[in-house]
């Protein structure tokens, strides 16, 4: 019996098209090829500045621009450069020069290039059981709260932010262990969560701290050059994966660091948290 | 695969010499079997109850305990979340990302679990069962324990699944005990973090590991189902 059914079918059908028209790719309304379009490109990045918000501003214009498919995966800094060595991304946003700079030599990187700065924060209760307020530096904060042996949250994840409290307990000479040091193995927003609901403290971003709502922590240490943080974006080398899409990696820092790219960062934040959380490094 | 064959080689070396792979296995099981302990004290008598006895809602807990089985775990992962944090009801335990935390949702996910297993158990043996054991003359009590003795293997299987669902959680334990090394990291939340990070030799250890759990818990099942047969 062909009745209503029938007639719905093509209905259904078109319904259908721009579906198919999505997952094929749909070659023939794209305008002039961009470089790298024809391929995903896959931007493995650190947490904070997807946690931030950052990205989800900067990243729309350079797509609609470019025409092609960007993949983001927000990751620490450490998982970020083992994805770009197994050919897994094409191009990283890392916040840990020493491993960006083996990354580059180690010929898995073209180049590092620096994208922009903000810095890290000692953060932790109101209370402050360790008295991190008065302390002269990150150095002498993070003594004190290993003296202290008061609660404090490590990403413990090989991130970015992780690499810089390593480094700031190795200028301790100092092994932290004990049952107030928990390695959290996640991401930035989750072990500010976890130091909110811990009464600990915690190492993070700038960025990250800021755009994080309903957390019961203060910053208690900052200023110190020691907590500078410094971004870079680099493309993965096509020497090693010759299957990554360098030509939108290119295109991308290219945007990036660009007028248009360069205001987006420049002014991200202000209106919502009264300051900027990145800034650009020509300003440095 | 030359990564595979070298991830194994290490995996194996990880097993028999590195402490932190066991502290972690060590921690699955005790969390895992903590839990179902709790939720087979629960579940069992709860799943019994339902089976024998008729009570006004009966239909409604049934389908209560149908809908529990199937419920996704990280949902409930979320739920004792909101409800373990410091913003929520029972902030004032201080248990949100701790082990008492994994256990209440492991509990949560499982309990139904075994009490619906349970209640299928029982209530296959019980017609039969009630019929032959009352011809013989027995009482009610004798009754209800001849149904039982019946069902026993089925329930054991019971548990047994349960545990098979604890041990291979992943969500919920993630989200409410937070992956925390020494104090929350269990077999699941480590393999994430660990493949996560490019290393595979603990994931490939850990994974054989639970690998070889599962199919434990695979033939104590199978034995249960048998033994329930007449020979």
């Amino acid at each position: 019996m062909p009745g209503p059914r029938s007639a719905l079918r093509p209905i259904y059908l078109m319904a259908l098209l721009p579906m198919a028209a999505t997952i094929l790719g749909c070659p023939n309304e794209a305008p002039a090829p961009s470089p790298g379009a024809g391929t995903d490109l896959i931007l493995a990045t650190t947490t904070s500045t997807y946690d931030s918000g950052l990205l989800d501003e900067l990243l729309p214009p350079f797509e609609a621009e470019w025409g092609g498919t960007l993949k983001v995966m927000a990751v620490g800094t450490g998982q970020a450069l083992e994805l770009g060595r197994r050919g897994d991304a094409d191009v990283l946003m890392v916040h840990a020069p020493s491993l960006e700079k083996a990354f580059v030599q180690e010929g898995y990187g073209v180049e590092r290039v620096g994208l922009m700065y903000n810095d890290f924060v000692i953060v932790g209760p109101e209370a402050d059981p360790a008295n991190v307020a008065d302390a002269a530096g990150a150095t002498e904060a993070l003594r004190r709260i290993a003296e202290a042996e008061a609660t404090f949250v490590s990403r413990g994840d090989n991130s970015g932010t992780h690499a810089k409290e390593k480094t700031i307990w190795e200028a301790l000479a100092r092994e932290p262990e004990g049952e107030w040091y928990l390695s959290a193995g996640s991401n930035m927003s989750s072990v500010l969560r976890m130091a909110s609901e811990k009464d600990g403290y915690t190492l993070s971003d700038r960025s990250t701290y800021l755009a994080q709502d309903g957390l019961e922590l203060k910053v208690l240490c900052e200023g110190d050059p020691i907590l500078h943080n410094p971004y870079a974006v680099i493309a993965v080398d096509p020497g090693k994966n010759p299957n990554a899409n360098t030509a939108g990696a290119q295109a991308l820092i290219e945007y990036l660091l660009s007028a248009r790219g360069q205001g987006i960062i420049e002014s991200y934040g202000t209106e919502r948290f009264g300051q900027p959380l990145f800034y650009l490094l020509d300003e440095e | 695969m030359d990564e595979i064959l070298r991830g194994l080689q290490h995996a194996l070396h990880l097993l028999t010499n590195d402490a932190e792979a066991w502290r972690v296995i060590g921690l699955s099981l005790a969390i895992s079997g903590g839990s179902v302990a709790i939720a087979a004290a629960i579940g069992v008598p709860l799943g019994v109850f339902v089976a024998l006895r008729s009570f006004p809602g009966r239909r409604f807990v049934i389908a209560l305990l149908n809908v529990g089985m199937g419920l996704p775990p990280v949902v409930i992962g979320l739920l004792v979340y909101i409800l373990l944090s410091r913003a929520g009801p029972l902030g004032f335990l201080g248990l949100l990302f701790s082990p008492g935390a994994m256990v209440i949702a492991q509990v949560a996910i499982v309990a139904p679990i075994i009490a619906g297993l349970t209640l299928s158990a029982v209530s296959e043996q019980d017609r039969g069962v009630q019929l032959t054991a009352r011809s013989l003359g027995a009482t009610r009590l004798q009754v209800v324990w001849a149904i039982l003795s019946e069902a026993r293997f089925a329930m054991g299987a019971a548990v047994v699944a349960g545990f098979g669902r604890a041990i291979s959680e992943v969500g919920a334990v993630m989200l409410v005990g937070g992956n925390i090394a020494h104090h929350t990291r269990v077999m699941t939340t480590a393999i994430v973090l660990e493949t996560r990070q490019g290393d595979f030799d603990l994931a490939i250890a850990l994974g054989i590991v639970l690998l070889l759990t599962s199919l434990l818990i695979n033939f104590a099942l199978t034995y249960l189902q048998q033994g329930r047969r007449p020979e």
